[in-house]
C-alpha cells in the first residue's frame, strides 16, 4: 500500500466508519514508557505546538484557558497569539474547537474525544504508546489500525512524520511481548513492528514530538502538579517542625503521670 | 466586658468574661465535665487516637466542603466541567478538592481503623452496648455521604458506580423496582438524581453525622472510656473521687492527641500534595472521563471503601441473595454486643480463640477488600466467596465460643509502664 493510497483511504473516512466504531476489550498491548518531564519547560512549548498543530483540528483541551499557557508556559502574549491560537480567539477563552458534534459524529462515528484529562483517564504512558502504535491494516477504513486501541476511528494524523510501519502478527501468545489484540473480532498476539515508509522525522525525533504532546496533556490533565508539589515539601517541613514541638509538650505535661 | 462588675455572680473575680458566660451559659461546666475533669485511663495506646482524628477528618470535610459548594453546579450539563473550574480557575481550588476527594478515604481509614480498636479491646460492651450502636450508625451515615457524595463529580465511574448500586434495591421483590425508580426520580441516574443527591450530601447527611457524632460523645462521657485493659476505672476512686488510674483529658489527652493529629497531618497532606489520586485508589481514573449514559465502562468497580461489601455482594451468585448477604455483614455488626457474651473485654486476657480469629476476620476484610477492586475471575470468585463464609463465619464463632471462653486473669489496675 502507497503513501498516497492510504493518505486517500484516510480521507474518505466520512461515511465509511458512521455508526460501526466499537472498542474492542481486553485489550492487552504492553506500553512504553513515556518519560516525560513536566519541568522541561521547553518540552511544553514544544508540545503546545505540536497539539494545537496536529491535534485540534479534531480534539480539544476545553478546560484550559489559552491565557494559562502564556503564564505556565511562560510565553509573552504575543507567542500565545501567533503561535497557539486561532485568530477569532481571545486569551481569556479556553481551547475549544469548531467542529460541530454531530459533524463529528458523522465523520468518525464518534466525538473526539476531548483531551484536557486524558493523561488522568489513560495515563501518560497509554497516550505515548498509542501514538506510536498506528500501523497499516487494509481492513480499517482510514487504512491505518492501532494495536492501543483496535478499531480506533481516528486515523494516522502523524503519518507524515512518523512514516508508516507494519505489524506482524501470529495465532500463538509470543513469549517475548505476550501481547494480545483482537482486531474485528479475531484474537492475534502482536510480534513486531516493521518500517514500511519513512516519514520526514527520524524514530527519535519522532519518539520526541510524540513525548513532548504527551508532557503538554500531562500538563493539561494537572496544571497545578508543580505549584502542588513545591508547596507541599515547604507543608511537611512545618509540620515535622510542629511535631517536635508538640512531642515536647507531651513530654512536659506527662512527666508527673506515674 | 465594662459590666463585668455587676455580673461576677460565679465569685471570678478576675474573669469577669467567663463569669458574665457561666452565668448564663455552662461553659465552665461543659468544660469541666468534657475535658479537665473527664477522666480517661492513663495508658492509651495508638489505638486510641483514631476517634479523635475522625473528628479531624470531620471538621476537615465540612469546611473543605463548604468552600466546593461555593462553586460546584449540581447539574449534568455543568457538574464536570464545574470541577475542572474549581481544580484550574478557583483560588486554592485544587487544594479545597484534593483536601475533600483525600478526606473521604482518610474518614474511612481512620474509622475502619477505630471500629477495629473496639474490637481490640470489647469497647462495645456493656456498658458500652449504646455507644457502639451509635457508632455503627454513623458509620451507615458516613457510606451514605461518600455515597451520595460520589455522584456529584459525574464523571463514568460516579455515573456507573451509582447505576450499579442503586440498581441493587431493584432486588427486592415487588418493591424494587419502583424503589429504584423512587431514589433516582428517573428511569436512569439523572439530573433529577444528582440534584437530590447534592441535596442530600451537603446538607442532610451531613447534619444527621453532626448530631450523631454529638450523641457518640455524650455516650461515651456518660460511661466513660474504655481502656487496652477493658477495666472500668471508676470502681477504684481515690479519697477525691478521682479513678486513681485515671488522667483528665485535658491537658493530658490533649497534649498526646496533638502530636497524632501532626503524625496524621502528614500522611494526609503527603497524599494531598503528592499523590492525591493515590493510584488510582483515591480517584479512580475512569472518573476524569465525563458520565456518558451510552458508554458502560469495560469495568465498574466502587471506591475502596465500599468494595469488601461488594466483594461479597458478587459472590453469591443470586442478585437478592447477594444484597441480602450484603446487608447482613453490615447488620451483624449491629449486633456485635450481643454477639459476643465474654465478660472479658480486652483482648490481652481473652483466650487464644478469640486472638486468631479476629486475626483471621481483619485478614478477610482486606482481602475481600482487595477482591471488590479486581474483575471477578472464576480464582478470584471462588476466593471471595471463601473469604465471605469466614467473614460471617467469624461472628458464629464469636458467639459459640465466648459462651465458655477461657481467658486470663484481668488484673485489678492497669498496666501502664510510664
Amino acid at each position: 500500500m502507497t503513501r498516497t493510497h492510504v493518505f486517500a483511504v484516510a480521507l474518505s473516512l466520512s461515511g465509511a466508519l458512521t455508526g460501526t466504531v466499537a472498542f474492542a476489550a481486553g485489550v492487552e498491548a504492553e506500553l512504553e514508557p513515556a518519560r516525560n518531564d513536566v519541568a522541561d519547560l521547553a518540552s511544553l512549548q514544544r508540545g503546545a505546538a505540536n497539539f494545537t498543530n496536529y491535534c485540534m483540528g479534531c480534539h480539544s483541551a476545553k478546560y484550559v484557558r489559552y491565557s494559562r499557557l502564556q503564564e505556565d508556559l511562560v510565553l509573552t502574549e504575543e507567542q500565545v497569539k501567533q503561535n497557539l491560537m486561532p485568530a477569532a480567539k481571545k486569551l481569556d477563552e479556553m481551547m475549544t474547537i469548531a467542529m460541530p458534534p454531530a459533524d463529528a459524529q458523522r465523520w468518525f462515528g464518534q466525538q473526539p474525544p476531548d483531551l484536557s484529562l486524558v493523561v488522568r483517564s489513560r495515563g501518560a504512558d497509554w497516550v505515548y504508546t498509542f501514538l506510536k502504535s498506528f500501523y497499516l491494516d487494509e481492513r480499517a477504513a482510514t487504512g491505518v489500525n492501532n494495536l492501543v486501541l483496535p478499531n480506533a476511528s481516528m486515523p494516522h494524523v502523524l503519518w507524515e512524520l512518523q512514516g508508516l510501519q507494519a505489524a506482524s502478527f501470529s495465532d500463538t501468545v509470543d513469549q517475548k511481548t505476550g501481547a494480545t489484540v483482537s482486531h474485528f473480532g479475531e484474537p492475534q498476539y502482536f510480534e513486531e513492528f516493521t518500517q514500511v515508509d519513512a516519514g520526514t522525522l527520524s524514530a527519535e525525533e519522532y519518539d520526541q514530538f510524540v513525548r513532548d504532546i504527551v508532557n503538554f496533556l500531562d500538563w493539561t490533565a494537572t496544571p497545578e502538579q508543580l505549584e502542588r508539589q513545591a508547596l507541599g515539601i515547604w507543608v511537611l517541613l512545618f509540620l515535622l517542625v510542629f511535631l517536635i514541638f508538640a512531642y515536647l509538650l507531651k513530654v512536659e505535661i506527662w512527666k508527673d503521670v506515674k | 466586658m465594662s459590666n463585668s462588675s455587676i455580673d461576677n455572680t460565679a465569685g471570678s473575680q478576675d474573669n469577669g468574661l467567663l463569669a458574665w458566660i457561666d452565668a448564663r451559659f455552662p461553659l465552665s461546666k461543659l468544660m469541666r465535665e468534657h475535658a479537665t475533669e473527664y477522666y480517661a485511663g492513663k495508658n492509651f495506646n495508638v489505638w486510641y487516637v483514631f476517634g479523635v482524628l475522625a473528628m479531624v477528618v470531620l471538621v476537615i470535610q465540612l469546611i473543605t466542603g463548604i468552600f466546593l459548594t461555593m462553586n460546584y453546579k449540581p447539574s449534568a450539563a455543568e457538574a464536570f466541567a464545574s470541577v475542572e473550574y474549581i481544580m484550574r480557575d478557583v483560588e486554592w481550588g485544587w487544594l479545597i478538592r484534593y483536601l475533600h476527594s483525600t478526606g473521604a478515604s482518610a474518614f474511612f481509614i481512620v474509622v475502619y481503623l477505630h471500629m477495629f480498636r473496639a474490637m481490640l479491646y470489647g469497647s462495645y460492651k456493656k456498658p458500652r452496648e449504646l455507644l457502639w450502636l451509635i457508632g455503627m450508625v454513623i458509620y451507615v451515615a458516613l457510606m451514605a455521604e461518600a455515597f451520595f457524595g460520589y455522584l456529584l463529580p459525574w464523571g463514568q465511574m460516579s455515573y456507573w458506580g451509582a447505576q450499579v448500586i442503586v440498581s441493587l434495591f431493584g432486588a427486592l421483590p415487588v418493591i424494587g423496582d419502583p424503589l429504584v425508580e423512587w431514589i433516582r426520580g428517573d428511569y436512569n441516574i439523572s439530573d433529577v438524581t444528582l440534584n437530590r443527591f447534592f441535596a442530600l450530601h451537603v446538607i442532610a447527611v451531613p447534619l444527621a453525622l453532626v448530631m450523631l457524632v454529638v450523641m457518640h460523645i455524650l455516650a461515651l462521657h456518660e460511661v466513660g472510656s474504655n481502656n487496652p485493659d477493658g477495666i472500668e476505672i471508676k470502681e477504684n476512686k481515690g479519697p477525691d473521687g478521682i479513678p486513681v488510674d485515671g488522667i483528665a483529658f485535658h491537658p493530658y489527652y490533649t497534649s498526646k492527641d496533638l502530636v497524632a493529629i501532626i503524625i496524621f497531618m502528614i500522611i494526609f497532606l503527603g497524599v494531598v500534595f503528592f499523590a492525591p489520586e493515590m493510584g488510582g485508589y483515591f480517584l479512580e481514573h475512569a472518573n476524569f472521563e465525563p458520565a456518558n449514559s451510552l458508554k458502560t465502562p469495560e469495568h465498574i468497580a466502587p471506591v475502596w471503601y465500599f468494595t469488601p461489601f461488594y466483594a461479597i455482594l458478587r459472590a453469591v451468585p443470586d442478585k437478592l441473595g447477594g444484597v441480602v448477604l450484603m446487608g447482613g455483614a453490615i447488620v451483624v455488626l449491629f449486633l456485635l454486643p450481643w454477639i459476643d457474651r465474654s465478660k472479658v473485654k480486652s483482648i490481652r486476657y481473652r483466650g487464644a480463640g478469640y486472638k486468631a480469629a479476629l486475626a483471621v476476620f481483619a485478614i478477610t476484610f482486606v482481602i475481600l477488600g482487595f477482591l471488590g477492586t479486581q474483575p471477578p475471575t472464576t480464582l478470584y470468585t471462588l476466593v471471595s466467596q471463601i473469604c465471605t463464609a469466614l467473614y460471617f463465619g467469624f461472628f458464629i464463632f464469636l458467639y459459640v465460643y465466648s459462651g465458655t471462653e477461657q481467658g486470663k486473669p484481668v488484673p485489678e489496675r492497669l498496666t501502664y509502664h510510664g
